[in-house]
């Protein structure tokens, strides 16, 4: 007998993230020197990048980057693709040998929209379900096809990640051949799990990509918690939980990215008795029903989606996140450094607050597909944030 | 033969006085150091079993040591310290079947031809599995989190959650469209389980409700009514629906924040109750709404339910007569089929459902019933919470479970295994001075706990069991957060259901699997 519960890891990390708030295309090198800048806060054995805007020709279809330690499960993969998607290209993944690194897994990338069967085939096509029909099908191939993983199924995007130092890892992936309106990137210090491709970070679900530098003691509630909802966590690294998370309660849940992070990094229960109505109950409603959705534990997560970056801490500020600003580029990153090295002269430096999201958001009608998650305008949810409204052009709000 | 109506042979009148075997062999030995004794004759006043008695010719102390439980009074008492209180070396021929435990109770039932009673809990020493599972701790990789210096929250929030919420942005502040509520906010997830203004004494029960007021949890009015001066702590009372319905009437149900309907508990699943009516005195009476003197006696099931429709016609009948107001839970005893019935009574429209294990206490209980029925609460809720969430209905009631929780440690672990809270009762009256004697029944609890006696209820004040039950959880309270703190979580909702914390040592596969937890080194 078998009894199977997810080991989670334990890491430590450097994670540097930019947007274009106008889709202004950013160069790979961009990104690879500000993470490279943090080279101290990895140790070589995981490092990754979530790059958005650099499937153009392609934006109306899932990418699906795909994983696999042999053809075997490859075939496997595709076996599922031909049933249940219509395919309108796939190609290898262009890497390039690399000192140091050595016997990568395969990777490939195919272009799909979900193929409906039967009657729903009317119903759903095209539809948002179609996001739905995606994770289940994420979920299907990582769950069910030994040595498959999905490491990315957005659109007009894709995660990029391995074993190794995050110069190699861009050097295998040639990521300065890429151009993309949002970068992220992640230096990996795992302490307990060997290296492993499926185990480096960005963390993705649709066009959701977590970056993370922390530990989530709460996991296993996060986890079992998600399990209710149909997602199974099979990376065996708590980053994960985080993408799901995200995708439950904003996408499916359809809560305003305040609130979801607000679920995410609760005020505490004192500051929430000092509010007034209606925040009070509000905050009081989101940590009672999504209590099990909180993440606890020292944490620092950028995460991404066709449309914005969102920068996050823990409730305390157990780890560091400092975010910059110059025109329409944002900037967040573990250290100060790694923002100065590819931006030397922000207007704005700051140090965001405990359970304080940064969220920006791409201007409206910038790319196809886009997607916004801001709702309130100019809303003071739990402390001051500083986010963009799609609405109110550059109204601003920081601390 | 039907047992309830042949008469045992022995209650026939006759003129030779019968051999008691059970006299002849005593559990407790009294030992008296004369050296001591000024023979204050304190200990004869104490005992109210007559295990001590006055030997006029002699002028001396007797003992009669058949006659001592030991609950340790005298002992406690004696202002010499002359009492020691021991089990008794009597010893019978070594026998791994025999033991004197059974030996005893056969002659027991010999002499009296009656069902052997007793009080507490299951005292069979099946597997406790809270003592098979240890905490995880953070070292280096996850700072551990100071309870003194950071904030620490153990505010837990009963009742059903909805699936997701619904919030609309209005004049740039978010309102919530979805309804919520009721729900009830505990500042501990630790609540004072159901025991009757009767079973035990009004004193006990103000302490109860006073603690749970101070602490910001609820106490259980149990299925004794509420007595008068009780109605002010509303706030913090769950009043009890249970199959005898006493001193139920709508002012009753609408006076705490909860209703409970009990179906069964732990320490005698599938039977009702009985308070003799030794119990019943005047303020009783009034309470539950009997005469004096009468035995108050539950039926085994509620006449009104005798299906799973039937509670949910029980359930909205009590949401209906209370207006929606106050949250109901449902309490059963932890049985075999137990997940398959929790479901069902989430599916009927409880709020709550409580899960009483087979360790949980009881004032009286037939033996076989305390010992040998139910299921241990740490497997039945490991099961339940996983059924629940199987059935994606976890989120519509509050699971809170009873019924052999002793320390901190223990409600950290039922909280792991995915309580919402727990419940305690035998932990409050030990704090209050239970010596776990186990003679509840007899209505002569020399502590002044389990009794209605005016003399003995006494022995303790409501100001003494207010403090004592108070300092309790606010210890368990602080130990909480401290080994949350320890585990790197700052919130015990991280916690709730979050079995990657425990580890398992010594348990079979099997128990792991039902647990959901690994062992340990895994
Ligand atoms: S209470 Fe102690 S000192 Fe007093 S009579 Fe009893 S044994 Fe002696
Ligand atoms: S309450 Fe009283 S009678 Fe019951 S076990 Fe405790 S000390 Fe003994």
């Amino acid at each position: 007998m078998e009894i199977l519960i997810p080991n989670k890891e334990q890491s430590g990390c450097g994670l540097s993230g930019v947007i274009n708030r106008k889709g202004e295309l950013i160069k790979g090198e961009v990104i690879i020197e500000s993470i490279c800048c943090q080279m101290e806060r990895g140790n070589g054995l995981g490092a990754g990048y979530a790059a958005y805007g650099i499937y153009p020709e392609f934006a109306d279809y899932y990418c699906l980057h795909v994983m696999a330690d042999n053809k075997q499960a490859l075939k496997e993969v595709e076996e599922i693709l031909a049933h249940k998607c219509y395919l309108v290209h796939q190609e290898r993944i262009p890497t390039r040998a690399t000192p140091g690194i050595s016997s990568p897994p395969r990777f490939r990338r195919y272009f799909v929209k979900p193929r409906y069967e039967g009657e729903i085939r009317e119903i759903c096509e095209g539809t948002a379900d179609e996001d739905d029909y995606m994770v289940d099908l994420v979920m299907l191939i990582n769950k069910n096809v030994a040595g498959a993983y999905v490491i990315s199924s957005g659109r007009n995007m894709g995660a990029f990640k391995g074993v190794g130092f995050p110069d190699q890892i861009a050097n295998f992936f040639r990521l300065e051949e890429y151009s993309a309106y949002i970068w992220t990137a992640h230096n990996r210090f795992p302490t307990n799990t060997p290296g492993w491709w499926g185990g480096a970070h960005p963390f993705t679900i649709l066009d959701w990509s977590i970056v993370h530098n922390g530990e989530i003691s709460s996991y296993g509630t996060n986890r079992r918690y998600l399990e209710m909802f149909g997602y199974h966590c099979t990376l065996l690294t708590d980053t994960e939980v985080v993408a799901y998370l995200l995708d439950l309660l904003i996408r499916r849940h359809g809560l305003p990215i305040e609130l979801a992070c607000m679920a995410l990094a609760p005020p505490f229960w004192q500051e929430i008795d000092r509010m007034e109505e209606p925040e009070k109950s509000v905050c009081t409603a989101i940590r009672a029903v999504y209590g099990a959705a909180m993440l606890n534990g020292p944490f620092a997560i950028l995460f991404a989606y066709n449309g914005g970056l969102v920068g996050l801490n823990d409730r305390v500020k157990l780890r560091p996140l400092v975010a910059a600003k110059k025109g329409d580029f944002y900037y967040m990153a573990s250290e100060e450094a790694a923002i100065r090295a590819i931006c030397p002269d922000p207007e704005e430096v700051w140090c965001p607050k405990a359970g304080e999201p940064v969220i920006v958001e791409l201007e409206p009608d910038t790319i196809p597909n886009q997607r916004s998650y801001l709702r309130g305008e100019g809303v003071q949810v739990s402390a001051p944030i500083c986010r963009f409204p799609t609405a109110v052009e550059e109204d601003e709000e920081e601390d | 033969m039907n047992p309830q109506k042949e008469k045992a042979k022995t209650s026939t009148p006759r003129k030779k006085k019968k051999i008691q075997f059970s006299k002849f062999y005593p559990d407790f030995l009294i030992e008296r150091d004369w050296d001591r004794c000024i023979k204050c004759k304190i200990c004869i006043r104490e005992c109210t079993y007559e295990a001590h008695g006055w030997d006029q010719k002699r002028e001396t102390l007797t003992e009669d040591h058949s006659k001592c439980v030991g609950c340790h009074r005298c002992e406690a008492m004696c202002p010499t310290g002359a009492i020691t209180i021991r089990k008794h070396p009597s010893a019978f021929r070594e026998h791994d079947t025999w033991k004197p435990w059974f030996i005893k109770n056969v002659y027991k039932q010999a002499d009296t031809g009656g069902v052997l009673l007793a009080a507490t809990g299951c005292a069979v020493p099946f597997r406790n599995y809270w003592d098979h599972l240890v905490l995880d701790a953070c070292q280096v990789t996850n700072p551990p989190i100071d309870p003194l210096r950071e904030p620490m929250e153990l505010r837990t929030y009963l009742g059903p959650k909805p699936d997701k919420l619904e919030v609309v942005p209005e004049d740039g502040r978010f309102q919530l469209q979805t309804r919520i509520g009721p729900w009830i906010k505990l500042e501990v997830p630790i609540m004072f389980a159901a025991m009757s203004y009767g079973a035990i004494s009004l004193h006990v029960h103000q302490g109860l409700a006073r603690a749970a007021k101070e602490l910001g949890t609820l106490y259980n009015t149990g299925e004794g009514g509420l007595h008068a001066s009780l109605y002010e702590y509303g706030s913090n009372t769950i009043v009890q629906c249970a199959s005898g319905r006493f001193g139920l009437h709508v002012d009753y149900l609408n006076a705490g924040v909860a209703i409970e309907i009990k179906i069964g508990q732990g320490a005698k699943p599938g039977i009702g109750g009985h308070l003799p009516g030794e119990k019943v005195t005047e303020e009783i009476s009034k309470t539950r709404m009997i005469p004096v003197g009468s035995d108050a006696i539950s039926p085994a099931p509620h006449h009104d339910i005798y299906s799973i429709e039937d509670l949910r016609g029980l359930i909205y009948a009590l949401k209906e007569a209370t207006e929606y107001k106050k949250l109901v839970f449902v309490k059963i005893a932890a049985v075999h089929n137990a997940p398959a019935i929790a479901s069902g009574i989430v599916r009927a429209g409880a709020d709550v459902v409580v899960l009483d294990g087979l360790r949980g206490g009881t004032g009286a209980a037939p033996t076989m019933f305390r010992d040998y029925v139910g299921i241990p609460i740490e497997l039945a809720l490991a099961a339940v919470d996983e059924r629940l969430r199987q059935e994606g209905i976890r989120n519509q009631a509050s699971l809170v479970v009873s019924g052999g929780i002793r320390c901190s440690a223990d409600v950290v672990k039922a909280i792991a295994l995915g309580a919402d809270a727990v419940y305690i009762g035998t932990p409050a009256l030990i704090a209050v001075g239970c010596t776990m004697c186990g003679r509840c029944f007899t209505g002569k609890c020399p502590w002044g706990i389990a009794t209605n006696n005016p003399e003995l209820i006494k022995r303790l004040d409501p100001e003494t069991a207010f403090e004592k039950i108070y300092n309790l959880v606010h210890g368990w309270a602080h130990e909480i957060q401290e080994l949350l703190g320890a585990m790197g979580l700052n919130s015990i909702e991280s916690l709730r259901g979050n079995r990657d914390k425990l580890r398992a040592v010594g348990l079979n596969e099997v128990e792991l699997r039902i647990l959901g937890v690994k062992h340990a080194g895994e």
